[in-house]
């Protein structure tokens, strides 16, 4: 029981901040929300037993990467001032599809039994994830490729921003 | 812990070497002289080179490495050889292409690019496949927008990252749908699982995922950032992501929709012939009004995408075989389009069709060799764009797809129209500039010879390719 009414008030804390990402009028105040958005999903991984997540989701996201788009934002000439449209002329309809899509979703979703795991996750489930990410049986490969996307994203933002 | 078998390090030598490669080509840049970082075009094109014939050479496996998250078998190899094979052309045009500013991240990246491709042509594993997809995503969206200081470059830049951010998401969340109804990322467990799932919820997880296949592949309704991004990219990598990336939109959906999706086998068919039917209409009814050359062959490459979806459609080895063949006759013959582009740019700065005026009388190689790269691309015989289409059209009507092939030859008539008018415009129009010459440098004219001995030679010696191809095709259907 308690662990539902947590679901819902983190739950609600992620939906509404989304919402408000959207929807605010200044770009400053849509990072803001962002964070809050970031830290809902974080109370969501605790309830899923990965604290590891919900650490990770604290850190990365809330500190490293909302650090990093207000930096971008500050570093960027006018836009802390500008007030842009949210909309442009063709809101009814993509509003039209967004909902018939998240009706259609909704439907599907409860109509289908998930799949849930039989036992709950171990005391060690850090260890559990670290050597899935190194086993080469596993995901050792696409780990090992993905640190070669990051060098590529790097080498590219670099590339994108210098002097010239 | 799983052991670890090393020979598995052996099946991935070429992924290896293009990462080595690319490291090599950055370390170069700096004891490359201002001005001279040309030359890393050639340590490229030639390391390429090298990467091409490990990868032929290297006898192709049944059997996944690393837990299945490759499969680097017969159709994995053959996309795998043309992403290697349309670097290395694009290398070489991209060295003297003038209003890019080159330098060792520029090849680089594009070496990150081609390795990307050559891993989503491989992979058998979800979160594999996405690793790709972005690897080859994110060092395209970087050479879109490479020239910078370029107004047209840098919006073409965003659009296509714009764009690309979007479908990949709509695909993620496809794709996390997927591993919640498997409880698993291997293609093997989820093709069996959702054999038992409703059929709403398989199709529903897999429309989402094919928006993000359908926007490597640039298919209605999926289409829309490809002119203004093909216009304002450097000319060679418009290139590259016209054929490359193209390509690989399509190894990543023949391989779902032979692994992933057997579920849907009775469901998907119906969907890809519509979309397949309104691609080639409408990339040929729009290219007809252009007048800038890159944007009449964005559309005409929306086109191609559609008639390739027939040979995706009709499956089984002779429309895999189809697909693979006609991609590689595409790469060759519209890089060497593209080589004439971008020759023409660098040297009167416009890509305007009418400012192909009496290029025959400027220079009589370059509109030749233009004007068979278009007759190849408008499936003249006895081009390779010929013998390509008819092999899709021939796989199309074995799989029972006759009103779809009728779509797509009459398609063929109207696309003659708009590829002969810029013959036209070469060959009859006069023009005052007409003793002005054009450049051609000693790498572009290799491409150009390559360019057009191979849609003559792939036109010509059409059945050995084929049969070398439907060899490495049949590995998925014994």
């Amino acid at each position: 029981m308690t662990q539902l009414v947590l679901f819902v008030i983190f739950g609600a804390i992620t939906l509404a901040a989304a919402i408000a990402v959207v929807t605010a009028r200044n770009l400053f105040h849509a990072v803001l929300w962002l964070l809050l958005a970031f830290f809902g999903v974080a109370g969501l991984y605790v309830l899923l037993e990965a604290p590891f997540f919900a650490a990770a989701q604290l850190f990365i996201y809330m500190g490293a990467i909302g650090v990093l788009i207000i930096y971008a934002l500050m570093l960027t000439r006018g836009v802390m001032r500008q007030q842009v449209p949210l909309v442009n002329d063709q809101w009814a309809l993509v509003a039209v599809l967004a909902v018939a899509l998240l009706a259609v979703l909704s439907w599907l979703f409860l109509q289908h039994t998930w799949p849930t795991v039989d036992q709950a996750v171990g005391p060690d489930s850090l260890r559990t994830l670290g050597e899935a990410l190194v086993d080469p049986g596993r995901y050792g490969f696409p780990f090992e490729v993905a640190s070669v996307l990051l060098v590529m994203a790097l080498i590219g933002a670099v590339t994108i921003v210098r002097e010239r | 812990m799983g052991t670890f078998d090393t020979s598995q390090l052996l099946a991935i030598l070429p992924q290896i070497l293009l990462v080595v490669l690319a490291l090599i080509v950055l370390a170069a840049d700096l004891g490359t002289p201002r001005g001279k970082k040309r030359s890393l075009g050639i340590v490229t094109a030639v390391g390429l080179l090298i990467v091409l014939i490990v990868t032929l050479a290297w006898p192709e496996t049944t059997e996944p490495v690393f837990g299945g998250a490759l499969r680097v078998d017969g159709v994995g190899k053959a996309f795998q050889a043309i992403f290697l094979l349309s670097g290395l052309l694009v290398a070489l045009i991209s060295m003297d292409f003038r209003p890019l500013r080159q330098d060792g991240a520029y090849y680089a990246m594009l070496l990150f690019s081609v390795l990307g491709m050559s891993l989503m042509a491989a992979a058998e594993d979800l979160v594999m496949l996405y690793v790709a997809i972005e690897i080859a995503g994110i060092s395209a969206y970087v050479l879109v927008g490479y020239m910078r200081e370029d107004a047209l470059s840098a919006e073409a830049g965003v659009k296509y990252l714009l764009f690309g951010a979007f479908s990949s998401t709509v695909m993620v969340y496809g794709l996390s749908l997927l591993y919640g109804i498997a409880g698993g990322t291997g293609y093997g467990r989820v093709a069996a699982v959702l054999l038992q799932t409703p059929f709403q919820l398989a199709m529903v997880a897999f429309l989402l995922v094919l928006v993000g296949f359908g926007f490597k592949v640039a298919m209605v309704p999926m289409h829309f950032w490809g002119p203004d991004t093909y216009q304002g990219a450097p000319t060679p990598i418009t290139a590259f992501i016209s054929v490359a990336s193209k390509a690989a939109g399509f190894a990543v959906l023949a391989r779902a929709l032979h692994f992933l999706f057997p579920a849907l086998n009775n469901d998907w068919p119906a969907l890809l012939v519509a979309i397949s039917m309104v691609t080639i209409t409408l990339g040929n009814l729009l290219a007809v009004p252009q007048r800038n050359i890159k944007r009449m062959l964005a559309y005409s490459s929306i086109a191609q995408a559609g008639y390739v979806l027939i040979g995706i459609t009709a499956g089984g080895v002779a429309g895999i075989t189809a697909v693979i063949f006609y991609l590689l006759v595409y790469a060759v013959t519209n890089i060497g389009a593209f080589s004439i582009v971008s020759m023409v740019a660098s040297h009167i700065d416009s890509d305007d069709i009418q400012d192909y005026a009496a290029l025959s009388r400027r220079s009589p190689a370059l509109a030749l060799a233009m004007m068979v790269a278009l007759l190849s691309l408008a499936g003249v015989p006895p081009s390779g764009g010929f013998v390509g289409k008819l092999f899709l059209f021939a796989a199309g009507i074995k799989a029972g797809l006759v009103p779809l092939v009728v779509v797509a030859v009459l398609n063929v008539i109207v696309a003659l129209y708009y590829y002969l008018n810029v013959v036209k415009v070469m060959y009859t129009v006069r023009s005052e500039h007409e003793e002005d010459a054009i450049a051609v440098p000693a790498p572009s004219r290799l491409v150009l010879v390559l360019s057009v001995t191979g849609v003559l030679l792939l036109g010509i010696l059409a059945a050995p390719c084929y049969n070398v191809m439907s060899n490495w095709v049949t590995g998925w259907f014994s």
